[in-house]
């Protein structure tokens, strides 16, 4: 598969690929990293909003 | 709120009702802009600026267009408590872009109304290196929307 990388489009099998996760109560984020020869050349991130933005009133009695 | 209760914002699907035709009825441009984690982005925002918006290969300062396909719901579960929400419809996709100084925030706001803010999300610290940056879109629920009117 090629990829995009600062060196231009590159084989993976010539790089180190690294990826991670994050997850909590406000996001669920992946990344990927390719590495050549120590250097990082490429990385992608992908976030996914949790957390709401909440605008509440309450209904008044009389 | 105020912009909300002045009907400053039209998001989603045109409606019959609207600030500038009834019988042609537009809708507003949402834009997303990312920020840098040394920015001060908050709920005090209250219009798009290029302060602290991040730069690099591929970035286009304003950020990118929100697809906001689906126009606001609201749900009444009783006869005093009901949410009204909004989600975009699509996620915001920033491709081969190449941000080297670390950013945390996105800002969604009204291309159309003079820029005004809309809301900010901030997630973890990121940097992009010739790669893409996806934000992702909670569920359109009355839940976990991403922009929420609730009465209680």
């Amino acid at each position: 598969m090629l990829v995009t990388t600062t060196k231009g489009d590159m084989d993976d099998s010539l790089l180190e690929k690294r990826e991670g996760t994050v997850d909590n109560d406000n996001e669920l984020t992946t990344w990927v990293e390719y590495w050549l020869e120590g250097e990082l050349v490429h990385r992608s991130a992908h976030v996914t909003l949790k957390k709401t933005v909440t605008l509440t009133s309450s209904v008044a009695s009389f | 709120m105020s912009e909300l209760m002045l009907g400053e914002h039209q998001l989603g699907t045109a409606t019959l009702v609207s600030r500038t035709s009834l019988t042609s009825p537009t809708t507003d441009t949402l834009k997303a802009a990312l920020y840098l984690a040394s920015a001060t982005k908050d709920a005090s925002t209250t219009v798009y600026n290029t302060t602290g918006e991040v730069s690099g290969t591929g970035y286009t300062a304003g950020g990118v267009t929100v697809t906001a396909a689906t126009a606001p719901t609201s749900t009444n579960a009783s006869a005093t408590a009901g949410v009204a929400f909004f989600t975009p419809t699509a996620s915001l996709v920033y491709t081969t872009v190449t941000l080297s100084t670390a950013f945390d925030c996105v800002l969604i706001y009204n291309f159309t109304q003079s820029l005004k803010a809309i809301s900010v999300h901030t997630f973890g610290s990121q940097t992009i290196t010739a790669g893409t940056f996806t934000l992702t879109m909670p569920s359109n629920t009355t839940t976990t929307a991403l922009l929420r009117l609730a009465t209680t």
